[in-house]
């Protein structure tokens, strides 16, 4: 017994640092599980806090960039509202409505790292919960991973874990949108099958898909910069330029899609059969 | 010596708040981010406990994490710098490590380089090797320790310029 003790003392160092270092490797593979707890992430009250007050004073250099894009995203949606064919009345009863969309803020972005999150000012008292979709006015930016009370975690699309239906806008190839780590502006859509003559050309716009429960159909995403084929040349690799400037971010919307707890219940339910 | 725990917390929380409000988004080159924070292994006292350095080691790293959605990455690679910060002391500084008042402030300007530069070798090295794991870009990995490593290097040497105790 004796010499068990003093084996401890005499490696303590050893010993505590072999201790830590599993502790770290556990949180980090743990973590790296989609879906899996992520408890320690930027939503938490002391990071987020901290963020909080910090994007509160910078908020302010960025303000004329963030209402020239506001403006310019009221143009666009004006643009819309005047030319629809036919005449309309506004919905007033909001609850039939599939979508709900809340405005928040960006507080942490990050967009070097191989996977990137994103810190919001939103949390579950504003009734943000996982896998609800945040956008900006120019186009898509991730999913809620996490949230606690008063923050949320956004799972950039710069991000290896991310996959987001898209297709190409007025068509209805559909692939999924994934991101090879190198470059913050470009974005990678994958799956879409091979077709002759070619459905797309470089500078097509990329929007979201219908196949999605998350994002409605038709948000922007970005625009065909390359088209290649895969090695087996049957299916296309397409990089996409996005929309939005992940190095600069500010206001966001956060969607709810209200059909999306039926969806998942009706596919669990076909999948168990 | 509660001067020297006030100094070490006034550190702890500078370098963490220098790291996560600064650093992190200085996104040199694209994607290139110094992690000064290491400097704290560096201003910590010789002769303190070592076990006591490990910990607290963890505690920084931990902190950086929270903070950078990183999990545990920083952690894990501040606490094998603090692990190896003694065997590099000894390599670096030799003898003079056994003088009972000898300081880091009081060794010649390129052992404290040296110093410096090894423990964000072992740093990063440990940092990137792990991020390995999730990750299947060797060259850019590799192209990624080199360039973080040297403006790491440089920031760190700067900061301690601007913070070192005057020399009397």
């Amino acid at each position: 017994m004796q010499r068990i003790i003093n084996f401890i003392l005499r490696n303590k160092n050893t010993l505590l640092y072999a201790l830590l270092l599993l502790i770290s490797l556990f949180l980090t593979i743990q973590n790296n599980d989609y879906h899996r707890a992520r408890y320690f992430n930027s939503a938490n009250w002391l990071s987020g806090t901290i963020y909080n007050s910090y994007t509160e004073v910078t908020q302010y250099f960025d303000l004329k960039a963030h209402r020239d894009a506001l403006l310019e995203e009221n143009t666009r949606l004006k643009e819309q509202l005047y030319n629809r064919p036919y005449p309309y009345t506004v919905e007033m009863d909001t609850s039939s409505l599939d979508y709900e969309v809340l405005s928040g803020r960006v507080i942490k972005n990050s967009y070097a790292n191989p996977d990137n999150y994103i810190t919001i000012n939103r949390g579950s008292r504003d009734s943000v919960v996982q896998d609800m979709g945040v956008i900006t006015s120019r186009g898509i930016l991730g999913i809620v991973e996490r949230s606690s009370s008063n923050f949320a975690s956004v799972q950039s699309v710069l991000n290896s874990k991310s996959n987001i239906n898209a297709k190409i806008l007025h068509t209805d190839y559909f692939g999924s949108l994934t991101w090879d780590q190198k470059d913050f502006r470009i974005v990678q859509l994958e799956d879409i099958p091979r077709l002759t003559p070619d459905p797309m050309k470089v500078g097509d716009t990329i929007v979201t898909g219908a196949m999605s429960s998350i994002f409605p159909e038709n948000i922007p995403i970005g625009t065909i910069v390359k088209i290649d084929l895969n090695q087996a040349q049957s299916l296309y690799e397409i990089d996409v330029r996005l929309f939005n400037d992940m190095t600069n971010l500010g206001q966001v919307y956060i969607i709810r899609n209200r059909k999306r707890p039926e969806i998942l219940s009706l596919e669990n339910e076909t999948a168990d059969d | 010596m509660t001067d020297n725990y006030i100094m070490g917390a006034i550190r702890f929380i500078g370098l963490v708040l220098a790291q996560v409000l600064v650093f992190n988004h200085l996104n040199i080159l694209g994607s290139i981010n110094p992690m000064v924070y290491i400097l704290f292994l560096f201003w910590y006292p010789v002769q303190e406990n070592r076990t006591a350095l490990i910990a607290i080691a963890f505690a920084l790293g931990f902190t950086v994490d929270l903070f950078s959605d990183t999990m545990a990455l920083h952690a894990a690679a501040s606490i094998t710098a603090a692990y190896f910060r003694f065997p590099i002391m000894r390599f670096v500084f030799g003898v003079n490590l056994e003088f009972q008042n000898f300081r880091i402030s009081g060794a010649t300007r390129v052992q404290q380089l040296s110093f410096l530069a090894l423990l964000i070798g072992v740093h990063h090295l440990a940092f990137f090797s792990l991020e390995i794991f999730s990750l299947s870009n060797l060259l850019l990995i590799l192209k990624r320790i080199v360039l973080t490593g040297i403006s790491t290097f440089i920031f760190s040497t700067l900061l301690s310029a601007l913070f070192s105790r005057r020399k009397t």
